[in-house]
């Protein structure tokens, strides 16, 4: 969706790091993002890559972290796998599932100097 | 963009906002605008922080930091502030949101000549360029103030924060944010807003519910606009209802005409409903 955006989030987030904890150099930013986040991975490497570009990131690493879709289905009264935010549940096919994993989006670890 | 608060990012502008300012990198700082007038931000972070680790303890001196936070946090932390300053001066905000074209700025003209004799209002108005739509609600007589968010595809916390201070909001009126026309973006930017309307018109498609599943989702209200068309078109209330309630089984759906006028009534009844439930909250 907006991943420029939230590459510039995350640079944020990176940049108050850097401040409160002492570093000057970032080689390894790991995303954790989860399918149901509606985030185009490729998209988010390339706002990542241009947004980082002369700071305390350039040139960084970008790892990403798929977490699965999951949700409970009220009819089911059961976890299932979810492929979309408001699909179907897989077993019973209504769509009375309310999303329990997948819409993550975070800022988990970096590497640095 | 300034790394700090995001203020003076890209090709952002608000109306008579232009400001230098100096930062001190603490956990809050303070701008200097144009016209002289001061203000401070407080940031608040939250960072869980785990001690160094090393990959390769004493031969590099790369190590580890947990990070752990959403990246709209800072988004959130600001929307957060907008809605404590909203709420300690009884105002109540709502955010527009729809595709390009869907009516909301006639919709918004409408809904201002109907109120402002019992209410005051006011305007921030979020377009990619140009102050068109500010200046329609400012015929109006209503203020109005316009971002223009250049590359942008919504708003977000930090501007509306800003333009909020350029208007002067008297206490206790209503604060309409028109978003970017768009059916995507805005859905995941909280701008300290009571509630989010979405508003489709009849013009385009009844499925646009569950093709944009994400904005019907994040709205209380479904305005079905441009209803006096109904007559020369194929759409389907009912069909459009049963996807907006498809993705959002709460929505309340109200059908108006901005031009007609038809269900202004009950928009308007809907936004003293709400106004007096959020006073009493």
């Amino acid at each position: 969706m907006h991943e420029m955006a939230l590459a510039e989030g995350v640079l944020q987030l990176i940049e108050d790091a850097a401040r409160q904890q002492n570093f000057a150099r970032v080689s390894t930013v790991w995303l954790e993002i989860g399918q149901l986040a509606g985030v185009e991975v490729e998209a988010m490497k390339f706002c990542f890559d241009a947004v980082t570009r002369d700071s305390i990131a350039d040139g960084a690493r970008l790892e990403i972290i798929a977490t699965p879709g999951s949700g409970w289905c009220m009819e089911c009264s059961a976890t299932v796998a979810l492929a979309e935010v408001y699909g179907a549940c897989p077993q019973c096919g209504r769509h009375q599932v309310q999303v329990t994993h997948g819409t993550e989006m975070r800022v988990k670890e970096l590497e640095v100097a | 963009m300034c790394t700090t608060c995001g203020c003076g990012s890209g090709e952002v502008k608000i109306e008579g906002h232009e400001h230098h300012h100096d930062h001190d990198h603490g956990d809050g700082h303070e701008h200097t605008h144009a016209d002289g007038t001061k203000h401070a931000h407080a940031h608040s972070h939250s960072h869980a922080y785990t001690p160094a680790r090393s990959h390769a303890p004493g031969v590099s001196a790369t190590r580890m930091v947990q990070i752990e936070q959403d990246i709209l946090s800072k988004n959130n932390a600001y929307a957060a502030q907008n809605r404590k300053n909203l709420a300690a001066r009884g105002i109540f905000t709502l955010n527009l949101v729809s595709s390009p074209g869907s009516g909301k700025t006639t919709l918004l003209c409408k809904t201002i000549e109907l109120i402002k004799g019992r209410q005051r209002v006011a305007v921030i108005e979020g377009d990619q360029q140009t102050s068109q739509d500010a200046e329609r609600i400012r015929a109006t007589g209503a203020p109005a103030i316009q971002i223009n968010t250049g590359k942008g595809c919504h708003l977000d916390a930090h501007m509306v924060g800003h333009a909020m201070e350029k208007l002067e909001l008297p206490e206790n009126s209503l604060l309409m944010v028109e978003n970017v026309g768009n059916l995507v973006c805005p859905a995941a930017f909280d701008l300290g807003e009571a509630h989010k309307v979405v508003i489709l018109s009849v013009t385009e498609g009844e499925d646009k519910p569950i093709k944009y599943p994400d904005m019907f989702r994040a709205a209380r209200l479904m305005l079905l606009n441009k209803c006096d068309l109904l007559p020369y078109l194929d759409f389907s209330v009912p069909k459009a209802i049963e996807f907006a309630r498809q993705v959002n089984p709460e929505i309340v759906v109200i059908e108006v005409s901005a031009k007609s006028g038809a269900g202004m009534t009950a928009w308007l009844d809907w936004i003293a409903q709400e106004q007096e439930q959020a006073r009493q909250a």
